[in-house]
Formats: structure tokens, C-alpha cells, sequence
């Protein structure tokens, strides 16, 4: 099946600065991708790359299997939700909605209507005729959605769309964006700094590092098996061990990663489980989360290890701040990562 | 003490002196409204003798400050249109962009305005002499249309990087080229600009006197015809009427376009 | 649907920048390039080239007799100097006149009041410059409301005695360096006052409170914190009282004394004179000073200022 996009081997130069190196991925139709990565790292610059705002230094675009590198924005079929919203202060929702019928050239009625039909899809109807000014951060988000969706793309690209918004409104607007791609079916292609945000929607997502795809993963695949130390840390912070320590707890020098939830925090007088790797050290924090604790241990190395534990677990006989504690794990939840 | 009162208060002194400053700044002009009105036509007598609207009939009807005041509106609505046009497609180009000799280019666009006027009447004048060229009504639409460049350069330039990049990538994104772009999304925010800009540059156009000296030659604009008159001992009344008029007529604009360039502006956050 | 040519245009240009930006610069430049820079240029010729004594007519040949006619006739030197004693003078006194009326707009002044005092400022700025002339020619006259005023006040005696003074006064204000001078500063103090006003605002209320925190009082903030900060502005508005009292030719010919300045010197020479390379020389004096003040200007942070 033809990819949806197609990045290859695209690299994008600012002078002497890399900010996109021999990136190559496929994203395939019907698809809610998520490209994720800290400030920086090339996301954004790939997502202009895809709509047209910029023009790799190497490398091809492709949209559904056509070479679009060189055909501007307002001939690809791909529609973009801007970070800050973007919408014409000096036209209506609905006009603002209906702008992208208006340039093809269909006639007022019709573009009217079918304006208010997509603001019904974002149950936004009623405001149709208000001005920009007046919504709220998230209905203008919506506005912003409805205004590309009515042109119908191939593909939407979205850039950190709900970066402004608070976070109940950014949880619920995560469920409403990804029951309406469903709905309709049309690629997605998401950039978020939030991997909370990318793990829960998001079918496949590329983690971006300087400019590189680090890994390309399900969100599942990524959180269970990270495949560099980077990705471990960004994507569900998960711990980190490499060399002393490393060489200590399994006799190879070679990194790995391990989730706090699948380490167990045991007092010193506590016997490990047969068959778990562990190490020592001291346990310096106790961050209070609501559900869960998450409990900074100092090794013997320096290095500072985090295990989560639950609300639940038992408080009496619980190791005490400041005092000496064992970290136990089993063999198979750790992760081995790629040598930097 | 001080420190027991509001400390952002301003002392008595202080606001007297904002005030005497400001009540320096507008005095003199008043004067003039005030003179355009008065009997006495052979002395600058204070207070004036008596009060009357004669003299307004008597400028009304004179051939040659229509003439002149003819000449000062076709100049500066002319230059005025040229500077429409060549100030705006620089204002496009300078606005964003980040190329090799911006900065060289930005200079250029500020000494007309830098540089006193009467360098700017001086310099025209020799190309003219060098050029064989006589002086007359182009000459002077020459001079006026280089600084209404900047003028309208100025105020569309500031309006544009105003607009946000990401309003022209969402028209673009949405399907419109630029020409669409720039119809539907760019020029209803800058039309407040160029309005601004259009008036401002025909006011100071039509009150220029400092270049046009240099460059009428024999023709007559307002400002010209006024300032021959300065050293005419009689019909000063008739000078004082038209300084009225000139005075209306060019702030009228430029309030107006002041007025329109406030950035108190509707954005889209 | 076939694409209407715009947009074939648009596609063009997409990737094409250079060209993009060439295309909408070109006009303008050409205008201003050939227009102004090549007016420029004559003008610097045009004082390379020198009169013949005898037939009064221009000599197309380059030479220097012109320059040297500026600087060894003592008149000429005097010319310059005057002007720029006068631009210093209006420049300082300018200065000290907007300060207090900045620094209240700026740190004082309610909201309704500080739009009240723009408007107050900005226009007369904005009034016709010829108009503002002549006005002051009326309220200078010898019978005119100065005079008027000053006699009110019981202060007639005073001005009698500064017109007395050698060298500023004359015979009447409207007559004297001393009524030039005062209308010079009127001319140019809402140029003085925007950036100054632009400049305090720019100090954050902040650092007032850091410093009161600290232990000053107002003047001391005033001169450690406010002073300093509001440099830049300063110095930008004074490269506008500078130039413009540098090139003015028509204040000092309305309201006058006999002695000459650069601007009159300019128009006089170019006119009746006929003599345009001398005229070109003497503009020449303004556009170094001005160039030399400029830099001086930007040093201090003036363009930050602007």
C-alpha cells in the first residue's frame, strides 16, 4: 500500500545547523502518527517540510506516492492546525471556516453550508457567526480544526495544537481529536514535546533527537523497549544504567533501562527475590504524586536511581527516609540499550 | 516625608513643569487662529483691536492662492500615489526577510528622512543642473515622492511584522496563493497602514516647503507662495487666513491617520 | 480547471526567494537609488567643481578651489561655527526642557493623562512647520503678545536688558540669535520628548522598586537607575534636534538676526549667488557633522531607540 507521506532522506540545513539529518520514515494512510521530541529536535521542521512552508536542503517529499517537493502548500492536499490557532481576526468563524472553499472558488451559499456542517463535527455550530476574538483558547482550537477539515485532506498535520490549553481541557480535547480521526479516517500527523500525549494517542510514533529519528515505534514498543538511552528517559522516564553501575549489577559494561514500576524498594534486612538483579543505596526523596510515590535512591556508584510505588503498598516496615535500602528486579524487565 | 505619600506620585512642581512645557508647545499656534481674525492689518498688535471674518472673503477670492493651493493638492496627490505603490512592495520585502545587504538597504530608506531637508533640496537641485533639467511641476513631485517613499515604507512595514507568519502559512495551507493571500488575509490588516501611510504622506507633502524651494523653479505651491509673503508688510491677514487653512487642512490627516494607526489592534490569541 | 496565470506565477516563485524579493525591490530601489543616491552624488560633484571669476558661469572640472574657498574666508568659518553653536544650544536647552515633561508622561501620568499629553505633544509636532514660523514671527513682533505678556508681568525691563546683550540680542525679539534660538527649541522639543518618553517607559517599573527596595531615595533613583537607562533615548532624540537646527534655512531667515548660517549660506548661493558649487561645499559641512554625530549617537544606543 502506498505510503500516505514518505520522508526521504531528507535533511534540512540552516546554515551550519542541522535541524533535520538523513531523516526517512513512511507514514501510512489512516494513520495517527505522532512525531515527538523536546524543543529542537526537528519535529516542527519536519511537519513545515510535509505542508510546504519549507524546502529540504536534501532529500525528497512524498505525498501518496507523488514527488511533492517542489509543489507549494497550496497545491498539496494536506491541511495544517497552527500552534497559535492562526485564524483571520477580521472574518467570522464560519468565514473563517469557510476560507478554504472560498479560494477554490465554490460560491457563498454552498461553502456556507458546508461550513456549518463541519462546525456541527466540532460541535461549534452555535458560534458560527462570532469573531475569533471572542472564543476561548479551545474553541478557537476547534475553529482551527474545522477550517482544515472542511477541505478534506489526504492528511492533517497538527503542531503541539493543544500546547495553550489547561490540562483537564487538554485531556478532554486529546479524546475529541482522536475519536474525530477515527471517525473520519484521514492520516494524522502530530507533533507534541509531551510523550504522555503521544503514548495515548498516537498509533506509531518517530522520537526526534537532534534532528534524527532516534527510534519509530508503537507506543507500546517504545515505553517497553526503548531502544537508546535517550528515548528511555524521554519516553517514560525510565531509569538509565550504564557503566560502573552497570558493569556491577550484570558483569557487561552495556546500558540498559529500567522502568521505576518494576522496581521493588526493599529495607536492607529484606532478602531479594531469587533470580532479581539488584544493588544498593540510600534513599534520598520521596516525591508525593497522589497515586503513586516515586522514591529517589542515591547508589553506591552516585547514580540516582526512581522506583515507583503505589498508594496501595503497605506503609507500616516501609523503608524511612535517609535510610539504607536494596533495589531488586527481574532479569526480563530489563532493557538493553544501544551502546551511544 | 515623602515616603509616607504614594511614592509614584508626581510633586506639584513636577506636574507644573509638564504643564508650562506643553502649554510652551501649543501657545504660539493659537495665536495664528486667533490673528486670522483680527481688524488691525499693518501691525502685529496685542491684544488685537477687533474681531471679524473679513479677511476669509478676501483670501477666497484670490486667483493666485488658488493656484497655488491647486498645485500643492495635484503635487501631493500624485507623489502621494507613487509612494503608495514603491513604498508598500519595499515595505513586502524588508519586512521578514534576512538577506544579504537588508541592513545597507534599511539605510538607504531612513536618510531622506534623516538627513535635513535641505541637503535632500540641494542634492536634487545639482543632478537637476547636471541633467539639464528644467525645474517645474515633476521636479517637485520628484522631491516630495522620495521622503512619502519612506513615510509609507514606515507605517506598512510596522503593521506588517505585526501580521503573524502563521496567518500567511494557513492561507497558503489552506489553498490560496499568494495573490489570494494577499487579497483575503494580508490587506485587510494593512489597509488601516496604508490609509495611515497615504495621509500622512500627502499631509507632509502639501506642507512642504524646506526641498520645494530648491526644486519649483518658477511654480508656486502653497507653502511658496506663503512663505514669499512672509516679508510682505501688507495683506498680513490674508497670510494669517491661509495659515489657518494650511494648518487644517494638513493635521486634519495626519490626526486621522494617527487615529488609525493605534495598536490597539483585534488579534487572534 | 485550468490554473489561472497568478498562481502558475506563485508556483514559480515557491523555492525562488531571491527572485521573489529582487522583484518587489526593484521598483523602489531604482527609485530611490537613482533619485536620491544619484542627487547625492551630483551634489558631492557639483561642490568639486568651482565658478569662474569672470563669466560667473560653473566649470565642469574637478577641483578643490571651492572647498578652499569654504574654509580660508574667515566669514565662511564664522558661518559654521555660528550654526553649530547654535545647534549644541538648542540641543542642550531642548534637553533640559523635556526631561521633566518626559519623565512625568512616562512614570507619572494616569493612562488618560498620559493620552492626553501625546496628543498634546504630537500636535503641534505635526502642525504645519511654515505656520508654526510665522507664529512665532506674531508673538516675537516688537508689539507683538510677547512683548505683550512680558510687559503684563512687570518683566519689560528684563527683556530690554537681554536684548541689550551683545551678540544674541537686537532690536527686537523677532530680530535677535536669542528669538531664533527660542523657536528653534520650540520647533524641535516633541522631538526631543517622544524618545525620551519612549526611553523612561522603557525602564520596568521594577527596577524603581529594586532600587527603593535597596534604600534610594527618588533622586538617587533617579540618577542611578532612570538617568543612565534613558540614555539611548536622549541621545536619539538629540540627533533630531542637531540635524535639524544644522540644515534650517528658513527659521533663521524669518526670525532673524543679519548674521549667517550654513542653510541660508546654501539657499542664498545656489540662488541669487549662483553660485551652486559653493552651495554644494557648504551642504557638505552638515552631512559630516551629522555623520560624525551619528556615530557619536549610536555609540550611546541611540538606534536601539529609536
Amino acid at each position: 500500500m502506498t505510503p500516505a507521506i514518505q520522508l526521504a532522506g531528507v535533511s534540512r540545513l540552516f546554515g551550519a545547523v542541522r535541524a533535520l539529518d538523513d531523516v526517512s520514515l513512511s507514514i501510512a494512510p489512516g494513520e495517527f502518527f505522532a512525531l515527538l521530541g523536546p524543543s529542537g529536535s526537528g519535529k516542527t521542521t519536519c511537519l513545515r517540510l510535509i505542508a510546504g512552508f519549507d524546502r529540504p536542503t536534501q532529500g525528497k517529499v512524498l505525498l501518496d506516492g507523488e514527488d511533492v517537493t517542489d509543489i507549494p502548500p497550496f497545491d498539496r492536499s494536506v491541511n495544517t492546525v497552527f500552534q497559535d490557532y492562526a485564524l483571520f481576526p477580521h472574518m467570522s468563524v464560519a468565514e473563517n471556516v469557510a476560507y478554504g472553499p472560498r479560494v477554490r472558488g465554490v460560491a457563498a451559499p454552498e461553502r456556507h453550508r458546508r461550513a456549518l456542517e463541519v462546525l456541527e463535527l466540532v460541535r461549534l455550530r452555535a458560534l458560527a457567526d462570532r469573531a475569533p476574538s471572542q472564543l476561548s483558547g479551545g474553541q478557537k482550537q476547534r475553529v482551527a480544526l474545522a477550517r482544515a477539515l472542511i477541505n478534506e485532506p489526504k492528511v492533517l498535520l497538527l503542531d503541539e495544537p493543544l500546547g495553550a490549553l489547561d490540562l483537564r481541557l487538554r485531556e478532554e480535547m486529546q479524546l475529541e481529536l482522536k475519536a474525530i480521526q477515527q471517525k473520519i479516517g484521514i492520516t494524522f500527523v502530530y507533533v507534541t514535546h509531551d510523550q504522555s500525549e503521544a503514548l495515548s494517542m498516537a498509533d506509531r510514533v518517530a522520537v526526534f533527537c537532534d534532528g534524527r529519528v532516534e527510534q519509530l515505534d508503537s507506543p507500546r514498543d517504545l515505553y517497553m523497549r526503548p531502544r537508546t538511552a535517550f528515548v528511555a528517559r524521554f519516553v517514560g522516564s525510565a531509569n538509565v544504567i550504564e557503566g560502573e553501575l552497570a558493569q556491577r549489577i550484570t558483569g557487561e559494561p552495556r546500558p540498559f533501562a529500567i522502568r521505576p514500576e518494576a522496581i521493588e524498594v526493599l529495607a536492607m534486612t529484606e532478602p531479594p527475590p531469587a533470580g532479581a538483579l539488584s544493588c544498593e543505596g540510600v534513599l534520598e526523596d520521596i516525591h508525593y504524586h497522589g497515586a503513586t510515590s516515586r522514591w529517589h535512591v542515591r547508589t553506591n556508584t552516585g547514580a540516582v536511581l526512581s522506583a515507583v510505588r503505589p498508594e496501595s503498598a503497605p506503609v507500616d516496615g516501609a523503608p524511612v527516609h535517609g535510610s539504607r535500602v536494596r533495589l531488586a528486579w527481574s532479569r526480563d524487565s530489563l532493557v538493553p540499550l544501544a551502546e551511544r | 516625608m515623602r515616603s509616607s505619600r504614594d511614592w509614584n506620585q508626581a510633586s506639584l512642581g513636577q506636574k507644573l513643569a509638564a504643564a508650562a512645557g506643553l502649554a510652551f508647545l501649543h501657545l504660539p499656534v493659537w495665536v495664528i487662529v486667533l490673528y486670522a481674525f483680527t481688524t488691525e492689518d499693518r501691525t502685529y498688535q496685542f491684544p488685537p483691536p477687533g474681531l471679524t471674518l473679513h479677511w476669509f472673503a478676501v483670501a477666497f477670492a484670490r486667483e493666485d492662492i488658488w493656484a497655488a493651493l491647486r498645485m500643492s493638492l495635484a503635487v501631493a496627490a500624485v507623489a502621494t500615489s507613487m509612494a503608495l505603490v514603491l513604498g508598500t512592495l519595499a515595505a513586502f520585502a524588508l519586512a521578514k526577510g534576512r538577506f544579504r545587504g537588508r541592513e545597507v538597504i534599511t539605510l538607504l530608506f531612513v536618510l531622506p528622512i534623516a538627513l535635513p531637508g535641505i541637503i535632500t533640496g540641494i542634492a536634487l537641485l545639482s543632478a537637476f543642473k547636471l541633467g539639464g533639467i528644467q525645474p517645474g511641476f515633476w521636479t517637485i513631485v520628484t522631491g516630495h515622492a522620495t521622503f512619502c517613499i519612506v513615510i509609507v515604507h514606515n507605517n506598512v512595514i510596522a503593521r506588517l511584522r505585526r501580521l503573524p507568519q502563521s496567518w500567511i502559512e494557513a492561507s497558503m495551507d489552506l489553498g490560496a496563493d499568494g495573490l489570494q493571500t494577499f487579497r483575503y488575509v494580508i490587506l485587510p490588516q494593512i489597509a488601516t497602514a496604508l490609509l495611515a501611510g497615504g495621509m500622512l504622506a500627502f499631509a507632509l507633502s502639501f506642507d512642504e516647503i524646506i526641498v520645494t524651494l530648491f526644486t519649483a523653479g518658477h511654480e508656486q505651491t502653497l507653502p511658496i507662495w506663503f512663505f514669499n509673503e512672509l516679508f510682505r508688510p501688507r495683506e498680513r491677514p490674508i497670510t494669517n487666513v491661509v495659515a489657518v487653512s494650511v494648518m487644517l487642512i494638513t493635521l486634519v490627516p495626519i490626526l486621522l491617520a494617527y487615529w488609525l494607526m493605534r495598536p490597539n489592534e483585534p488579534d487572534s490569541k | 480547471m485550468p490554473q489561472p496565470a497568478s498562481r502558475t506565477f506563485a508556483s514559480f516563485l515557491y523555492g525562488r526567494r531571491g527572485f521573489y524579493l529582487s522583484l518587489l525591490l526593484l521598483p523602489p530601489l531604482l527609485w530611490l537609488g537613482t533619485v536620491y543616491l544619484g542627487s547625492l552624488f551630483a551634489l558631492l560633484v557639483q561642490s568639486f567643481y568651482a565658478i569662474d571669476e569672470f563669466t560667473a558661469r560653473i566649470v565642469p572640472k574637478l577641483t578643490l578651489a571651492t572647498y578652499r574657498q569654504l574654509v580660508s574666508h574667515p566669514a565662511n568659518v564664522d558661518i559654521i561655527l555660528r550654526t553649530l553653536a547654535m545647534a549644541v544650544a538648542v540641543t542642550l536647552t531642548a534637553a533640559v526642557i523635556a526631561f521633566p515633561i518626559a519623565n512625568y508622561m512616562a512614570r507619572y501620568a494616569t493612562p488618560r493623562m498620559k493620552a492626553f499629553f501625546y496628543v498634546g505633544v504630537m500636535l503641534p509636532m505635526w502642525t504645519s512647520y511654515l505656520v508654526k514660523v510665522y507664529a512665532w514671527r506674531l508673538v516675537l513682533a516688537k508689539q507683538g503678545i510677547l512683548f505683550w505678556f512680558v510687559d503684563q508681568l512687570g518683566l519689560a525691563p528684563v527683556l530690554d536688558t537681554a536684548l541689550a546683550t551683545p551678540v544674541i540680542g537686537g532690536p527686537s525679539l523677532a530680530s535677535s540669535y536669542l528669538g531664533m534660538f527660542i523657536v528653534f527649541v520650540y520647533m524641535w522639543l516633541p522631538f526631543m520628548i517622544l524618545p525620551l518618553t519612549a526611553a523612561f517607559e522603557r525602564v520596568p517599573v521594577s527596577l524603581l522598586q529594586a532600587s527603593a527596595d535597596l534604600g534610594a531615595r527618588p533622586r538617587q533613583t533617579f540618577r542611578n537607575v532612570v538617568l543612565p537607562l534613558a540614555l539611548p533615548g536622549l541621545a536619539a532624540g538629540s540627533v533630531f534636534t542637531f540635524s535639524l537646527t544644522l540644515g534650517d534655512y528658513i527659521i533663521p531667515s524669518v526670525v532673524g538676526a543679519p548674521g549667517y548660517f550654513i542653510g541660508m549660506m546654501v539657499y542664498q548661493q545656489q540662488g541669487t549667488a549662483g553660485n551652486l558649487p559653493l552651495a554644494a561645499a557648504f551642504s557638505v559641512v552638515p552631512i559630516i557633522l551629522i555623520a560624525i554625530y551619528l556615530s557619536l549617537a549610536k555609540r550611546l544606543g541611540a538606534f536601539d531607540a529609536l
